[in-house]
């Protein structure tokens, strides 16, 4: 079963701390990135971190502010550190959003899942090159 | 900065600088003793005040529902919980301040939920009231309030047969679970008092309950609790009265030992 979930996800190709090649072929849209970064049941991003976004009343002090990760680091950086923030810092909290191996207990309805699809990873890596004012 | 840089810089730090040091001691798993705050110190003062003042308390009226259940004689033993126990201001008194306890008929620890159903069902011979039905939280916040005020005991501390069932809670706190592979550690050792998308972390003590939770207009149980947490983390969660939950509760309990018992708490 693992196999065969395993091969649901693309594979991608890890550069030093980077995945410089898109997981998906169609250009992340930064807009749609900006809805998913927002939204407390998809991205998840602003239970812990806090961004540009006005008019979210509630984000989290537990991560680094959003602003300024467009200039922090590159397309390649970011798109690692969605995917798999763990290869960077080995016990981070921030979770996995495209992994689905080496987990425990998982819930039955996200089982075998990425936590986003890669083409919402691809949006939501254009959205953050987008933010290059720092906090 | 990455973060276990700052803990390692905090922790060299410590001994001179220990007010000023914005991480907590994470690393070392538990919180320093006298660093231990109860939810009730993060919340408002309005939601304070409702559960010190027991007209306002709605905890208050499960308490009531459950001195009349207390009285009542019930089951095919025609007993009431009284029958055998008297005046709960004596016989009750601390007694949620030392459970779970270890129940020598099944060999492991039960929660104060269990004992009531047990009494139910082997002393009253009545059916067994279901976790989180009205007439089990209303008992177990009757007998929980007898308790208010006083220091959760050290139960596992003191009694050797716990000591494998309290590593197992220990253990199951300390495992990262669930798609967002988080551990309860990582947000009530490592993060408590920070932002969760504007809720507040809190420690994680088990003070209060059973609670009167303003977001789910209801009482529920600790267990309840933890299976919301555990839900957020979507982590698969556990059957109520499930033994896995009891030995969370029992590392809580311990955890909190010293704490005084709030119960029926309020949380928003
Ligand atoms: C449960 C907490 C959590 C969630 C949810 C989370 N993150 Fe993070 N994130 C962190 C932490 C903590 C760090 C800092 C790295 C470390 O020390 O572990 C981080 C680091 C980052 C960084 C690098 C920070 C910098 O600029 O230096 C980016 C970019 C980032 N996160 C984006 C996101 C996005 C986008 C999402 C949602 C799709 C997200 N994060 C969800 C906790 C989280
Ligand atoms: C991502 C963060 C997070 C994780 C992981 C987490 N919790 Fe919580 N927990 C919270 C928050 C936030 C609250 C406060 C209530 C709320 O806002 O939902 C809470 C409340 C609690 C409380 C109630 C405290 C009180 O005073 O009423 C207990 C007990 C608790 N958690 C235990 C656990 C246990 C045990 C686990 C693991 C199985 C766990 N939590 C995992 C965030 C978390």
């Amino acid at each position: 079963m693992a196999a065969e979930a395993q091969n649901a996800l693309t594979d991608y190709k890890v550069v030093d701390d980077a995945i410089p090649a898109p997981l998906t072929d169609r250009k992340g849209d930064p807009e749609a990135g900006r809805a998913i970064v927002a939204n407390r049941q998809v991205g998840l991003c602003l239970l812990c971190h806090t961004g540009p976004f006005p008019e979210e009343r509630f984000q989290g002090d537990l991560a680094p502010d959003l602003r300024g990760a467009g200039g922090r680091w590159n397309e390649g950086q970011l798109r690692l550190r969605i995917v798999d923030s763990s290869r960077i810092v080995k016990d981070t909290i921030m979770p996995s959003f495209y992994r689905i191996d080496g987990f425990h207990r998982v819930a039955p309805a996200f089982r075998g899942k990425p936590i986003l699809s890669a083409q919402q990873i691809e949006d939501v890596v254009a959205f953050l090159q987008t933010l290059k004012d720092q906090p | 900065m990455t973060r276990s840089i700052a803990r390692g810089l905090c922790a060299a730090a410590a001994v001179a600088l220990i007010l000023s040091c914005p991480i907590r001691s994470g690393d070392a798993g538990n919180i320093p003793l006298d660093q231990r705050r109860s939810s009730y110190e993060l919340m408002s003062p309005p939601t304070r005040a409702m559960q010190d003042d027991d007209t306002a308390n709605p905890g208050t009226l499960w308490v009531l529902d459950g001195e009349a259940l207390w009285q009542r004689e019930s089951g095919a033993a025609g007993q009431a919980c009284a029958g055998c126990h008297g005046d709960a201001a004596q016989s009750m008194k601390g007694v949620a301040a030392r459970y779970p306890a270890f129940d020598a008929s099944s060999g492991r620890p039960i929660d104060l939920e269990q004992r009531i159903v047990d009494c139910r069902v082997e002393r009253q011979r009545a059916p067994a009231p279901a976790r989180e039905s009205k007439e089990l939280l209303a008992l177990t916040a009757f007998v929980a309030r007898q308790s208010r005020g006083m220091a959760i005991e050290d139960v596992a501390g003191k009694d050797e047969r716990l000591r494998p069932f309290l590593e197992s809670g220990r253990a199951a706190f300390e495992q990262r679970q669930g798609q967002l592979n988080l551990s309860c550690a990582n947000c009530h050792d490592d993060n408590w008092g920070r932002s969760l998308a504007g809720n507040a972390v809190p420690q994680g003590h088990p003070t209060g309950y059973p609670i009167y939770r303003l977001e789910w207009q209801g009482m529920g149980s600790l267990q309840r609790r933890l299976r919301n947490c555990m839900i957020g983390m979507r982590a698969e969660t556990y059957a109520y009265g499930s033994p896995e939950y009891v030995d969370l509760q029992l590392y809580l309990a311990w955890r909190a030992r010293g704490m005084p018992v709030e119960a029926p708490g309020v949380r928003p």
